[in-house]
């Protein structure tokens, strides 16, 4: 665990790195994150699959798996490894300020 | 600390769902972790990319000593022979991984697929079962001999499932 400085504020990691407090989370750092992962602009289409994963979170406790990204966020699969390579999941995840999704699919 | 994998190349060669389902459910978790995953399908494992079996595959209940009944019991393997068996083993799993969001053998292969796997048929078993191109679901990328397998499988991790 360690506390990083993103945009002039102490902010706490967990152990992959990922947001601790979930109430640390806003717009601004998502882009900080966002870049931190190699992207540099998030489009409106990130923010659609960010939102996405916000809002099962909220609703199941954990990130949704990547079948449910799929089918329900309106960001098709081809589409989600472009906006988000090397990892839609686990990226979307951490600049959403969530933690490392638990499933396996 | 260790190099991280950063490829994988899985070999599915049995054509069960729970011969099948493994080497799916690591080629796809490769992809959420950005690694490079390209699938050989081998023998019967080739059931899972032909287009007119991959719906309909079965859990293997004969053979099986680690089966068990609902509930936990163990089944004593003589039972796994008995008609719909292997129906219902296959109905009561299919019903278990989709409450756990693992998609169907068709659907898997499609996501897998459109997140950058390579699926390839193994031309050995495709000459042996006189089968063509066109008996494939459209996801399968090429029929390819062992030789370019492993060409493909350059710096790549091989797991044989």
């Amino acid at each position: 665990m360690e506390t990083v400085e993103i945009l002039g504020t102490q902010i706490e990691l967990d152990d992959d790195g990922n947001l601790k407090n979930l109430s640390d989370w806003n717009e601004e750092i998502a882009k900080e994150l966002a870049k931190e992962e190699g992207i540099e602009e998030l489009t409106d289409r990130h923010w659609m699959v960010i939102n996405f994963m916000r809002k099962v979170f909220e609703e199941k406790g954990d990130a949704p798996s990547i079948r449910k990204l799929t089918k329900e966020s309106g960001v098709a699969t081809k589409e989600l490894y472009q906006l988000f390579p090397k990892g839609p999941a686990k990226k979307s995840a951490r600049i959403a300020g969530l933690p490392k999704p638990k499933g396996c699919i | 600390m260790a190099e991280p994998i950063e490829k994988v190349s899985i070999v599915v060669s049995h054509g069960s769902l729970e011969g099948v389902y493994p080497g799916l459910i690591m080629a796809n978790g490769a992809r959420m972790e950005g690694i490079e995953a390209t699938l050989f399908f081998t023998f019967f494992g080739l059931d899972a990319i032909i287009d007119k079996r991959m719906d309909k595959l079965s859990v293997a209940t004969v053979g099986n000593s680690a089966m068990r009944m609902p509930g936990g019991l163990k089944m004593p393997t003589i039972l796994g022979a008995i008609p719909g068996m292997s129906r219902f083993a296959t109905t009561m799993m299919s019903k278990e991984m989709e409450k756990l969001d693992i998609p169907p053998v068709r659907e898997f292969i499609e996501m897998i697929h459109d997140a950058g796997g390579e699926l390839y048929a193994c031309k050995a078993t495709v000459d042996m079962f006189h089968l063509e191109k066109e008996d494939f679901c459209e996801q399968m990328d090429d029929i390819i001999t062992v030789g370019d397998f492993y060409e493909k499988s350059a710096g790549a991790q091989i797991i044989f499932t």
